[in-house]
């Protein structure tokens, strides 16, 4: 009821104001200044919001040109005439100190080890989801999509236990033991497969059906045709799993005991970047410190240049699904 | 003939991935909630001495510890000071809905305007990328009692400090680190959903006589209502599992006793994996299992919620 008596308000308003004697002129001159001051507002919360988002990034590089006083101090700028000093010193104290390069090798080499096997055992494995007809297909991926319900934390604990049992973890373990023990739980990733196999979906039957009318068998047709066809969806899949092997921390962290043998996010906050201070205790250097964090963070920026437009495609399409 | 082929075809295709996830996904969730109501279990040997629900009862503070039970002192619920769980949800209930209102203000901000569109796209993009222990050291220092932060507000705040920080200014600081990392995303998100809102829909409210404003209320507001529900979903379920960020502000993962009056700020995951990390593993594994079953059950009451409630708000 009250609904309707503000409807009907709102009706006569609307009828009433074109007899109100308004200036055209002085309105539009009203809207425009209006419309500024809103541009100038949004303009200036996003430029504020922009610097927040930007400082860290901007700190980390001039603070590793910095001296330990300089940062404690708590500086902004750097001084200009000893920043390049400063920062050859800490990028070379950095770069022995953590054996950073030993470190950025045996990253990319789980890396890559990890994404090549991932991108094969997703796509046979979303091909099978998407082309062939078997028992129990559906039940199947619904199983697989409800596992990524579950957290990893959960599956971390048993898996812990299955490599240690396995003997690859535990205070003697080698080089290749590390390894293995880092590579073997991380191949199978199920928000791939569900991507890939989308992707699949999309290309259309007919192609297929034409193709086994032609006795192309499957081996042939998923290498020749499908896989070039969703070769964008491949590239973001390689993409993605490499900066997010780049990022690991936790499962490292828990399965190689020897640092050197760890990945490059574990190695940085260990505590190697100290010199012991008067009292014998270390003292964390921040400058060798965002030295070792624009190591970390520049690959991964550099990659994001080139490759913006398939991680833009890959994260925003997990979300359309929503 | 041809289907029966097809289909043991189907699972050599499917045999790599299968054989991964039964032994590292589909063995692992079983065995660890079985684990988890195991009396005395020892994650080495295997044995164990029948069912029970201790496990659950001890974490939860509801059962005083046993000689033999494992040592491990850190508390995971508890109404008298923090604890992993209130800390998680403190963490949760902060982080995601302050991030989800800044990550919708800056995409609307940055849809309406034209010039420097896509530089502010890529600005607010950039944090996606970044290694979340790497930044966590720059935030550290950044806030670190003699750091940039107090100098250019002119504060004497000891924020993060190791002993003398108190509970709720590490809590700031954590938050604040939280939000930074999880505004691109968001961002990234929404306004993928604002570019494909029909342009019809303002040109209409605009000759109603809706301000902008208005219109980016009434209109806005529900047809990105998907995207929103998802977004919500998504980062609820991260923010339950917090811990890198912890490790790379606070680094104070590698010890497994507590140094009295540090605030770890330790969640439900970062118990989980110190209790990995303290060495003890063999007799802690069934105390690490019901947290996480516990962590499991959170999210999935909460996921349910969520889509019972995004029921009666999403528009479409």
């Amino acid at each position: 009821m009250n609904k309707r008596k503000k409807k009907v308000i709102g009706t006569t308003l609307v009828l009433v104001s074109p007899y109100k004697e308004v200036d055209p002129l002085k309105q539009a001159k009203k809207e425009k200044r209006r419309t500024i001051i809103r541009l100038i507002l949004i303009y200036a919360f996003l430029s504020i919001a922009g610097l927040v988002c930007v400082f860290p990034f901007y700190y980390m590089v001039a603070a590793s040109g910095m001296t330990q006083d300089e940062i404690t101090s708590g500086k902004m700028v750097p001084d200009l005439l000893s920043f390049f000093d400063n920062l050859a010193t800490n990028y070379y104290e950095t770069f022995t100190r953590l054996n950073y390069m030993s470190h950025v090798g045996s990253t990319l080499l789980i890396a890559f080890t990890i994404t090549i096997f991932q991108v094969l055992t997703t796509i046979l494995a979303a091909f099978a989801f998407a082309r062939l007809e078997f028992k129990g297909r559906d039940v199947l991926f619904i199983a697989f999509l409800a596992t990524m319900m579950v957290p990893g934390e959960l599956l971390a604990i048993t898996n812990y236990t299955t490599l240690s049992n396995m003997g690859l973890t535990g205070l003697n373990q080698n080089a290749f033991q590390a390894f293995l023990a880092v590579v073997l739980p991380l191949i199978a990733s199920t928000f791939y497969i569900y991507l890939l196999r989308q992707n699949f979906k999309q290309i259309p039957n007919e192609l297929y059906l034409a193709a086994k009318m032609d006795g192309t068998s499957d081996w042939k047709y998923l290498w020749k045709v499908m896989v070039p066809i969703a070769m964008p969806t491949l590239i973001t899949i390689t993409i993605l799993s490499i900066i997010g092997q780049w990022n690991n921390y936790v499962w490292p962290s828990l399965v190689v005991y020897n640092d050197d043998y760890t990945m490059i996010s574990v190695i940085i906050r260990k505590g190697y970047l100290s010199l012991q201070g008067q009292d014998g205790a270390p003292v964390l250097q921040y400058a060798w410190q965002m030295a070792s964090a624009v190591l970390t963070v520049v690959p991964l920026l550099i990659l994001f240049i080139i490759f913006r437009k398939y991680i833009m495609k890959g994260t925003s399409r997990a979300g359309i699904k929503g | 003939m041809d289907t029966n082929k097809n289909n043991y075809k189907a699972w050599l295709y499917l045999a790599p991935v299968l054989v991964l996830m039964a032994v590292f996904t589909f063995f692992p969730i079983i065995n660890t909630i079985v684990v988890s109501f195991l009396k005395d279990y020892n994650a080495t040997t295997g044995a164990h001495s029948g069912f029970t629900f201790y496990n659950y009862a001890y974490i939860l503070g509801f059962a005083e510890r046993y000689e033999g039970s494992g040592v491990y002192n850190r508390i995971f619920f508890s109404f008298e000071g923090p604890s992993a769980f209130w800390n998680t949800m403190f963490i949760t209930f902060v982080t995601v809905p302050i991030s989800v209102i800044i990550a919708l203000l800056i995409s609307i901000c940055i849809h309406n305007i034209k010039p420097l569109q896509k530089f502010f796209q890529t600005i607010f993009f950039m944090p996606y990328v970044t290694n979340v222990i790497a930044i966590g050291m720059v935030f550290s220092i950044i806030f670190s009692s003699t750091g940039v932060f107090n100098q250019i507000l002119r504060l004497n705040v000891n924020w993060i400090g190791e002993t003398s920080a108190t509970w709720l200014s590490c809590m700031t600081v954590l938050c604040i680190y939280i939000i930074w990392t999880a505004l691109p995303y968001k961002i990234l998100i929404f306004l993928a959903g604002l570019q494909g809102i029909d342009q019809q829909y303002f040109d209409a409210a605009r000759i109603d006589g809706a301000s902008k404003a208005k219109a980016n209320v009434r209109i806005v507001l529900p047809l990105l209502s998907p995207q929103i529900l998802y977004i919500s979903v998504t980062s609820f379920i991260s923010a339950f599992k917090e811990y890198g960020a912890i490790v790379g502000l606070l680094n104070r993962s590698d010890s497994s006793v507590a140094v009295a009056g540090t605030h770890d700020l330790y969640t439900i995951v970062y118990y989980i994996y110190d209790m990995m990390k303290s060495g003890n593993w063999a007799v802690s594994s069934q105390f690490a299992s019901a947290a996480a079953v516990i962590l499991l059950i959170v999210i999935l009451l909460f996921t349910l919620v969520e889509l019972r409630v995004s029921k009666k708000m999403v528009v479409y």
